[in-house]
């Protein structure tokens, strides 16, 4: 998750004022500049966030208009593709017509089911972005970029790269421009083709302002100008400018900042033009321009077409929503009655496990499942047994102070020397190839005919070695490693369990074993493998978390605690950690051998259920598969799953989050009776046990971020794979292990590639709440940043009264009754045939 | 059993042919004609491989059809088997077949799925005609194939700025090439006065009989056959291309950059080697080739930060060694060598985005802050210098615009004041008094007579340098190409009495092709207004149909092997004399440089990101 900037420049006003006063201040720029790159960490610290969060102050259809016409950006499905979807039946007519009536009023109903339906319109504007520079090519016909991004990405990444090279850029710890101004100076050759831009690094006048002046000339295009010089490759000015605020993000740590970057850009291009020209031959930019070109962050004007745009993407978003809403008034909403639990089991909000879920309580009735984020309320580092760093495990904008450490590890990591920089190197590459060039021929032809798991693999079960110690319990403050405290006192952890057990509503009636399982995932051949881990856990696995949590909840002297504040665990409970892997369907459980014999003969039983719901989870996954036969045993398609998780050749290992939209909060029997399709994101909550919203604030504070931020990432690239997504990943080539390009000499691609967002519906996440509307009401407005998402649109929130199931729906700040267009949803008795037919999103059904 | 070397060639053929035909929404019928011919190729080859073995690895040959026969020349294909052919066809064949299985499911969903395997099938014919020919024309027409294969394969993803641009890139280093190819066969046409096979260039008395009186023409020969293998192999000077060639989706990286194209240079030495093994001073420049390249590739290599360019210049420093090892006459050596390149080049890319965790968990666990290399303690000032060559490729990537490209379009802006107008009149007006020239040579005095060639070849040149140079209209490009076709035919008119049929049969491609040509640039542009050569336009993506259609009269009119004009130019070149070098160079030149031309006019024209859905398409630096 990104940390959003708290200062944004109103797009109107302020930059109004610019366009007069015309003084360019360099610190205000860059900073505002920051703001609007990608924000996209390093590929292994990949975390979903909204891509134009840079546009959160903004209503979601103002938002998009503005990204749309200054960056280009493509921000809805095209119109085309609208019509296409309501042809198929899945945006509805009723919708439709209910959205024309409200928003144009019933009297416009026809002129607009026209405008929406068989109107074209002309949409050959060129984005803002880039006119400015475009008249280097205009009236000088020089392409600098041509001459200037080569070389500048090839010294930004070598500079930048954490282990790829053999030879590492010779000077680095000064920070970027003093390491290459080093080098200029130091050697018989230069990056630079001609005297002056040398001559001006090594005198160090590379102040921002005086080279623009060279550059630009017209001080009030200054600022203009360097938006259009970074976003001609916003992959590595996104890349730079996370590096400069995290620089903890890469382990070989780096020194940079946008100003080094953007003086040295200048330098470039004020040495291609020498170069082309001759040193005194040009003028600045400015001399030459007949008009100024529109002012970049000036308002956008709505169009007609937007309008149309916007009416159409919210009636394919409440086409799908009214099924889901009519499915939950429908379903019976019996409360379990008091009967025995055989197991309890707490699984992370993640759309993913929404259908193990439905498996496992269909398998065994008398089970209970919730959902919480998946770092269960524990935040801390983890140090795995010699390792030379420690990652965090918690949501990212967390910054945990406790360290939690693996001793005693059993497995070993294993080594492949196909990775290995001898290869690459003339004299021993010779005897390798010679050798081992053979060998790759036989190992390739085993990967294709007989995939399995090799140490290339990112696997999730890898992430923490299940027989290792973990240190969790702190009998010492003072017991401290890197500035942090090793492990949590008695206090703390009580603190902990008590949040994670009362948000999810989890305080009595607990069953003999308590399940925390975690989730990571597994794959091969895929650079974006952290995107496909949990990221309430920073894009790593929740093994480690799920375990500590359970030790803390095992605690005695915890137990205590919690028992003095009205939660009593009987003695004969207890927790179990685990991991599930979400792309192999395979689960791990750790510690078992504490458990009592009682409970350990309970846990074999269990983990029989476990391994079955596995088997039919993986059975309902295979349906989007190309290469699985849907209509097999699932414990066959369970073997294929987990082939194809190893093969090198399968760029989709699972699917990650694609077709998510929904966000569930409330009790399991809200959603319990209706078939979801692995789309909705569910976070337990039971409004009794929090009255007054306290704990729902601290759901909804997490879930609009953390859901809203992967939502909208899968939704834009999904409506712009090329300018927001990573386009597709057959041609990506790792630049530097932090980010991937298309071949050597392209710009980074932030965002998801296209084999992740194809089959993504783009439709903004509903977050469900069950609770009363004016406790939803206050619970959302305590906090500005969390409310922004609900008023400005970027989610939408329906209350479901949880006594009389009646709808509300939040808009412009207040509650209105809501009434769903829908009024039967289709039974199904045996989902194994909604499966085994369907390869496209399946409609909401009634479980029965 | 040696009828059974066609089968390899028409395997493939058969399967790109079928592969045509099937729909483009048909995958797994498509994915199961590659696999079905890449598949029973490589059963195959390995029964005959055993078989031929078994008996005693002969060597094999058979002379297949005669294309063109006129007196005193023969345009035939030949096939050719020993034991070089059954390393690059063991080599080739496991490879092929194991990356097309593996496309299969990694090109799933693909916009261009089709095209991915029409593609790599049309490639494997190329490279099955190539390490089966028998002579020169035969591999010459494999060679062609292989290079518009590249071509297509860089510029897979047609709607973007960068691939685009790399391909032509790499299309010009592989004109290069062929022109060699060119200038050797020329020249040894005249040195046999046959178009000799492979097999008798083995024939140690029959070379250095022919040798000991032509020692020039000999180096020369070899000369072109160097610059060919360097060039296609990536050897100094050529090497950057290959790293840019990693455009296409890996598993075609993998095979053709990492394995198969690469080596092809290499074939050519080893294939060639009786000829120039007894020319020392050859045989010297060789190994000096591959020392300077391994050494510099190395180095190259060392700094790069990107996992598939550290494995191409890692690859190009072994073929560097390898060149070595077949100009020393290690030929089993070499070729063992090449085996295991291809392979270890190959997984290496296949599995290069495996890297990010592989690398990331081994830094994890291992990371020390700063590892000594041993050009640390080199003096500062030559480690930065070093450094700093390696990073900029020693200006590799440059040195073919600043030496070659930008003087050829130098010379082209000079030629400003031509507008199809004047260049329409100037053409009529020039052309009927050279045609009047040629049916009244009586009248002509000896010493004019004998520069008649030479002037005409250079206003075809001209006529090809404006044609490569236009900055603006597409159809005048399009235009001066064909004419400088009609120059040099006329050019060689004046050379020497033969029958007017070699002519014909010289511009009968160029013409057809030339017309459809011309008609669908009209076309396109009555559909879509501008089509200036100033920028890439895309049309490609709006009128595939077309674009398709133009490609195939782009080949037609640059002498591909699918018009009569691909024998008429190596006709036309016999009728040069080998003391002609000046006129032998204006030809050649101006054949390089209208394949620039034409695939410029295909690229601008209808590749590239799509200049009327600006918001559908990628970012130019993407």
């Amino acid at each position: 998750m990104k940390t959003q900037h708290s200062s944004i420049v109103e797009l109107d006003g302020a930059h109004e004022e610019k366009a007069h006063g015309s003084s360019f201040n360099e610190h205000d720029v860059l900073h505002e500049l920051k703001h609007y790159l990608p924000a996209q960490a390093p590929l292994k610290d990949f975390v979903h966030h909204n891509t134009l969060h840079a546009f959160q102050k903004l209503k979601f259809p103002d938002a998009i208009r503005h990204a749309s016409e200054i960056f280009g950006y493509k921000v809805t499905l095209s119109l085309k593709e609208y019509r296409s979807l309501y042809q198929s039946g899945k945006i509805r007519e009723e919708v439709v017509s209910k959205i024309i009536s409200e928003q144009k009023g019933a009297d416009a109903l026809a002129t607009w089911r026209e405008k929406l339906l068989t109107q074209t319109y002309d949409n050959a504007a060129t984005p803002r972005i880039g006119a400015l520079r475009s008249n280097w090519k205009k009236y000088f016909k020089i392409d600098l970029d041509s001459l200037v991004h080569p070389i500048l990405f090839r010294i930004l990444c070598s500079y930048l790269d954490q282990g790829i090279s053999m030879w590492n850029f010779p000077v680095w710890h000064k920070g970027f421009l003093p390491s290459v101004k080093e080098m200029e100076r130091n050697s018989f050759t230069s990056f630079f083709r001609t005297r002056r831009a040398k001559e001006l690094l090594l005198k160090g006048k590379t102040a921002i302002p005086d080279l623009l002046k060279i550059l630009v000339g017209n001080e009030s295009l200054y600022e203009q100008y360097i938006f259009d010089q970074q976003f001609a490759h916003q992959g590595w000015s996104g890349m730079v400018s996370t590096i400069e605020s995290q620089p903890e993000t890469l382990l070989d740590p780096k020194k940079i900042s946008l100003h080094d970057l953007i003086s040295f850009e200048l330098l470039l291009e004020i040495d291609a033009l020498d170069y082309h020209f001759g040193k005194d031959n040009w003028l600045p930019l400015t001399a030459k321009l007949k008009d100024k070109p529109t002012e970049l962050f000036a308002n956008v004007p709505s169009t007609e077409l937007y309008e149309v745009l916007g009416i159409w993407q919210q009636a394919f978003e409440w086409s799908y929503y009214d099924q889901v809403l009519a499915g939950i008034q429908l379903s019976s909403n019996t409360p379990t009655e008091k009967k025995v639990k055989s197991f309890q089991a707490m699984f992370c909000i993640d759309d993913r496990e929404c259908s193990l879920r439905r498996y496992l309580e269909k398998l065994d009735p008398s089970c209970e499942t919730f959902g919480t984020p998946g770092f269960f309320g524990v935040e801390f580092y983890f140090r795995p047994e010699h390792g030379k760093f420690h990652t965090k495990l918690c949501p990212a904008p967390v910054t945990p102070k406790y360290l939690i450490k693996e001793v005693g590890t059993r497995s070993k990591r294993g080594k492949d020397i196909h990775f290995t920089k001898p290869t690459h190197s003339l004299f021993r590459g010779w005897l390798i190839t010679h050798t081992l060039g053979f060998w790759s021929a036989l190992k390739l032809f085993i990967n294709i005919f007989r995939p399995s798991m090799g140490p290339a693999a990112a696997y999730s079960f890898r992430h923490m070695d299940k027989h290792a110690q973990l240190t969790i319990e702190n009998k010492n403050p003072e017991h401290r490693e890197h500035d942090l405290q090793v492990g949590f006192t008695i206090d703390e952890m009580a603190v902990r369990v008590e949040g994670l057990l009362k948000s999810i509503g989890l305080v009595k009636d607990f069953a003999p074993v308590v399940y925390v399982v975690g989730h990571g995932s597994s794959s091969v051949n895929n650079p974006h493998y952290a995107a496909y881990d949990c990221g309430a856990c920073s894009g790593r696995a929740g093994s480690v978390n799920s375990r500590v949590v359970c030790f803390m909840a095992n605690h005695p002297k915890v137990r205590e605690i919690l028992a003095g504040k009205g939660i009593v665990i009987p003695n004969e409970t207890q927790f179990v950690g685990g991991l599930h892997d979400t792309t192999r369907d395979e689960i791990v459980f750790f510690d078992e051998d504490s458990l009592t014999p009682v409970n350990h003969a309970h846990h074999q039983k269990n983990e029989g259920i476990f391994n079955n719901a596995l088997d039919y989870n993986s059975k309902e996954r295979s349906r989007r598969f190309e290469s699985i036969d849907t209509t097999l045993t699932p414990a066959k398609i369970h073997d294929k799953i987990k082939i194809r998780s190893v093969s090198l050749f399968e760029p989709r290992p699972e699917l990650n989050h694609a077709t998510n939209a929904l966000c569930i909060v409330g009790r399991r029997e809200l959603s319990k009776g209706i078939f979801l399709d692995r789309r909705s994101f569910m976070n337990s909550f039971d409004y009794k046990v929090d009255p007054e919203g306290t704990y729902l604030f601290n759901i909804l504070k997490a879930a609009a971020p953390v859901c809203g931020g992967i939502n909208l990432e899968y939704f834009f690239s999904r409506v712009d794979n090329q300018k927001l997504g990573a386009g597709t990943k057959l041609p990506h080539n790792v630049m530097g292990l932090f980010g991937v390009a298309n071949g050597i000499d392209g710009d980074l691609r932030p965002g998801l590639p296209s084999q992740m967002i194809e089959v993504h519906d783009p439709v903004r996440l509903l977050i469900i709440v069950e609770h009363f509307p004016d406790v939803v009401l206050r619970t959302i407005q305590k906090n500005a940043e969390t409310y922004e998402w609900f008023i400005n649109e970027w989610v939408n929130l329906i209350t479901v009264n949880p006594e009389t199931k009646a709808l509300s729906v939040f808009r412009e700040g207040a509650f209105y009754p809501y009434e769903t267009t829908v009024k039967t949803v289709d039974p199904v008795s045996d989902v194994a045939s909604l499966i085994e037919s369907n390869q496209e999103n399946i409609p909401v059904h009634l479980l029965s | 059993m040696t009828s059974i070397l066609n089968l390899f060639i028409l395997l493939p053929l058969v399967g790109y042919i079928i592969s045509l035909l099937i729909p483009a929404r048909q995958e797994t019928l498509i994915s199961r004609t590659a696999f079905v011919s890449a598949g029973l190729h490589l059963a195959i080859a390995v029964g005959f491989l055993g078989w031929w073995l078994l008996n005693g690895h002969p060597t094999l040959n058979i002379k297949d059809i005669a294309l063109f026969r006129s007196p005193g020349y023969e345009f035939f294909v030949d096939f050719y088997f020993d034991k070089i052919t059954a390393m690059y066809l063991f080599v080739g064949s496991f490879l092929t077949f194991l990356v097309t299985l593996y496309s299969r499911a990694y090109l799933h969903r693909e916009s261009g799925y089709k095209r991915f395997f029409n593609t790599i099938l049309f490639f494997y014919l190329g490279y099955n005609i190539v390490i089966f020919s028998g002579n020169l024309e035969t591999l010459f027409i494999g060679w062609e194939i292989l290079g518009i294969a590249s071509f297509l394969l860089i510029a897979f993803y047609r709607d973007r700025y960068l691939p685009v641009k790399n391909a032509v890139k790499i299309f010009s280093i592989y004109r290069i090439a062929d022109v060699g190819i060119i200038l050797a066969m020329w020249l040894s046409h005249h040195l046999w006065h046959e178009n000799i096979t492979f097999l008798k260039l083995n024939n140690y008395t029959l070379v250095d009989a022919q040798l000991q009186t032509h020692s020039l023409i000999g180096v020369f020969i070899s000369l072109m056959i160097l610059i060919s293998a360097a060039a296609k192999s990536a050897q100094f000077p050529f090497s950057s291309w290959l790293p840019r060639a990693m455009e296409g989706p890996t598993p075609s990286s993998a095979i053709f950059y990492g394995s198969l194209s690469v080596h092809l240079g290499v074939f050519l030495l080893v294939r060639t080697f009786p000829f120039w093994e007894h020319q020392l001073s050859v045989r010297i420049l060789i190994g000096i080739v591959g020392l300077l390249t391994s050494i510099i590739a190395t180095g190259i290599a060392r700094v790069q930060s990107s996992v598939k360019s550290q494995i191409a210049y890692a690859s190009i420093a072994q073929i560097g060694l390898i060149f070595i090892e077949v100009a020393a006459g290690l030929e089993t050596l070499a070729l063992f060598h090449f085996a295991g390149n291809a392979f270890l080049r190959t997984y290496q890319l296949l599995v290069s985005p495996s890297v990010v965790s592989y690398l990331i968990r081994e830094q994890f666990y291992n990371f020390t802050p700063r590892e000594h290399t041993f050009e640390d303690s080199l003096p500062k000032k030559i480690e930065y210098t070093f450094y700093m060559l390696c990073l900029k490729e020693w200006n590799l990537d440059s040195f073919m615009y600043r030496y070659l490209w930008n003087p050829l379009k130098w010379a082209g802006n000079k030629l400003g004041f031509l507008t199809l107008k004047r260049v329409l009149i100037f053409f009529a007006g020039a052309y009927a008094a050279g045609l009047f020239c040629l049916y009244n040579e009586e009248l002509i005095p000896a010493t004019i007579h004998g520069q008649l060639p030479i002037l005409f070849a250079l206003i075809g040149l001209v006529m090809v340098l404006k044609a490569f140079s236009e900055r603006k209209h597409a159809q005048m490009s399009w235009t001066l190409v064909i004419m400088n076709h009609f120059w040099v035919a006329l050019a060689i008119s004046f050379n020497e009495h033969f029958s007017s049929n070699h002519t014909f049969l010289y511009l009968s491609g160029i013409t057809v092709s030339g017309i459809i040509g011309i008609l669908c640039l009209r076309k396109l542009k009555t559909l879509e207004g501008s089509i200036d050569l100033d920028q890439f336009h895309g049309h490609s993506y709006k009128h595939s149909g077309l674009a398709f259609l133009f490609l195939l009269t782009c080949l037609g009119l640059s002498g591909f092997p699918i018009t009569p004009t691909f024998i008429g130019e190596d006709v036309i070149f016999s009728h040069i004399h080998e003391d002609q070098a000046l006129l032998a160079f204006f030809v050649s030149l101006s054949f390089i440089i209208d394949g620039l031309a034409i695939i410029r006019i295909y690229a601008r024209v209808f590749l590239g990101p799509h200049v009327k859905s600006v918001y559908e398409m990628a970012y130019r630096s993407s």
